[in-house]
């Protein structure tokens, strides 16, 4: 750690986070590994492999079946990350967390179980410019399939959702709004809890997709007011393949089963099933039973790290990024916004980020390069693609510069 | 690992930077268009053939450097070249950046050498050369590398 890092972390303690996280004293090309990929996914602490150790050496078994002890040891275990999970989004109960396999599914849920039975033709679905393709290809596929109107509220050139345009195309026959709450690929925070208002005001429901909100801020679901919230595991410093949905209850009731077969149903006849309550109505088939435990262990570590502390850390980094960057001959920043978490997308003259990605791996960088799933917001900035930083809770002041002094490197190596 | 200089070696970042036999080849009659979903790159190729010989071919398209320069300098190697040695150097260029074996004489395309150490990277190496293959067999549908 450099003398600023020490100094800035006396209130955060950043050598006690990293030393929870193995995998980052490793070397990738004779450097120090400097892992700023976390938008795509999250290094994980000891906590969440001993959880998952924990799982498979001292109790586990199928969850919901047995009588046995270990069935009854694993159920209780998987009820107990449920538990977690709601108190990390402080929402009202245990029994409105369905476990997904993350947040794709989260929202493949909510449009076919709920989308088939509630959008019809002529209804209209209100999206933002800034999505993830998960959360604009389910929507779009579930508009076609029932002859409804896919809106888009369009991004401004910092990448803020254009509010105005955002409450203009609400109208009576929209009948969900669906929007990130930060942009995976340009960092922008968006004011869900108004949007998700603006909605309501129109008679339409709200869902929040949280994958890149969940690892930097703390979620108040009932704050947000939202109806649905979608977030992954593996972006939470969790293990990947799981993920939530949280929903509120009567509106979870509501909703007919989605997959069908095992662990979702109360009594089988070849007349007629019936179906079991939410979350587990939603849960068809064996679960992801370790997955639970690791996600669980994941956001006990993030919650007593302290989220407030994270996000303060990260703005730091960011704050320290915009400003190294700037100083890059060629570079431009895509998304800058005024609320933003800490993602950082740009492009250099000269160098496509592909190769800006192979140049910063030589020097042991991990970045992203490409549209990070994201295509209308690259075609909206008029690049085929860009390079991205982001950041996390155990990212240092030195791989910031470190960062910076790579791309210097590129500028010299292409001139 | 290598030297990164042995993946951009200077004759790769001269075609990035000034790529050869660039925009459309108003003569062409064979032309196909690639690309690659992973990353954004895409490629059109056309190609001037008379008989079983390229009179000329030229590329556009957007890409990183390695795409540029393999599309750059694909084309400089197949002016004049009969329809079956550029399938020869297809295979050849191929077996280079996949396995490092330079059986054909493939003359500056040895400079992409380098790109056998970046698996990742073999697809921006031969997009061109995939949508050249798709220009000569006169498929409508736009390849990619996926």
């Amino acid at each position: 750690m450099t003398v600023v890092d020490q100094a800035r972390a006396s209130t955060y303690d950043l050598a006690r986070v990293r030393a929870d996280f193995p995998i980052l004293a490793r070397e990738i090309h004779g450097h120090r590994l400097v892992y700023l990929d976390n938008a795509a996914s999250t290094q994980k602490p000891r906590a969440v492999a001993e959880a998952i150790a924990g799982c498979y050496e001292g109790w586990y078994a199928n969850v919901e079946r047995g009588v046995h002890t270990l069935s009854q040891l694993a159920t209780a275990h998987r009820e107990r990350a449920r538990e977690t999970v709601a108190r990390f989004l402080n929402a009202p109960s245990a029994a409105e967390v369905v476990f997904t396999r993350g947040t794709t599914e989260s929202i493949n849920l909510v449009a076919e179980a709920w989308g088939r039975r509630h959008v019809g033709p002529g209804d209209e679905v209100l999206i933002t410019g800034l999505e993830h393709h998960s959360n604009l290809v389910p929507w779009q596929r579930l508009c076609e399939e029932r002859g409804a109107l896919l809106r888009v509220a369009p991004i401004d050139d910092a990448g803020e959702v254009r509010l105005d345009e955002f409450e203009r195309l609400l109208s009576p026959r929209t009948r969900i709004a669906a929007f990130a709450h930060v942009s995976n690929a340009l960092g922008t925070v968006n004011p869900v809890r108004e949007m998700a208002a603006m909605a309501h005001r129109a008679g339409a429901l709200a869902l929040v997709d949280g994958a890149q909100a969940a690892p930097h801020m703390p979620v108040d679901v009932r704050e947000l007011g939202c109806d649905f919230y979608a977030f992954s595991g593996h972006k939470v410093y969790g293990p990947s393949g799981i993920g939530v949905l949280w929903g509120g209850s009567e509106l979870l009731e509501a909703i007919p089963p989605w997959q069908s077969g095992g662990g979702m149903v109360q009594t089988v006849r070849f007349e007629r099933t019936t179906y079991a309550p939410p979350p587990h109505r939603f849960e068809a088939g064996t679960p992801f039973i370790e997955g639970a435990a690791g996600l669980a262990a994941a956001l006990d570590y993030l919650t007593a790290v302290g989220l407030p502390a994270v996000g303060a850390w990260e703005a730091e980094l960011l704050a320290l990024a915009v400003e190294r960057l700037a100083e890059v001959p060629g570079l431009r920043m895509i998304g800058t916004a005024r609320r933003k978490a800490a993602v950082l997308s740009f492009v250099m003259d000269g160098i496509h980020p592909h190769d800006l990605g192979t140049i910063l791996d030589h020097e042991g960088i991990a970045i992203r390069a490409g549209h990070h799933c994201a295509q209308p917001v690259m075609e909206r900035f008029g690049v085929p693609a860009t390079a991205r930083a982001s950041f996390g809770l155990y990212n240092t002041c030195e791989e910031v510069e470190a960062l910076a002094a790579a791309l210097h490197k590129a500028r010299e190596l292409f001139g | 690992m290598s030297d990164l200089r042995d993946l951009y070696q200077e004759v790769i970042l001269d075609h990035n930077r000034r790529p050869r036999n660039f925009g459309p080849l108003p003569e062409a009659n064979h032309r196909a268009e690639g690309n690659n979903p992973l990353c954004g790159d895409r490629v059109t190729v056309y190609v001037d053939v008379e008989g079983d010989r390229i009179r000329g071919v030229s590329f556009e398209g957007a890409g990183c450097a390695i795409s540029t320069a393999s599309a750059s300098l694909m084309t400089e190697a197949l002016k004049g070249r009969s329809v079956e040695e550029a399938r020869n150097l297809f295979h050849g260029f191929h077996e280079l950046v996949t396995k490092g074996e330079e059986g054909e004489d493939l003359g500056k395309l040895a400079v992409f050498t380098g790109v056998r150490e970046y698996p990742m990277r073999v697809k921006c190496a031969t997009l061109a050369w995939h949508t050249l293959m798709a220009a000569l067999d006169a498929k409508d549908q736009p390849v990619t590398t996926e």
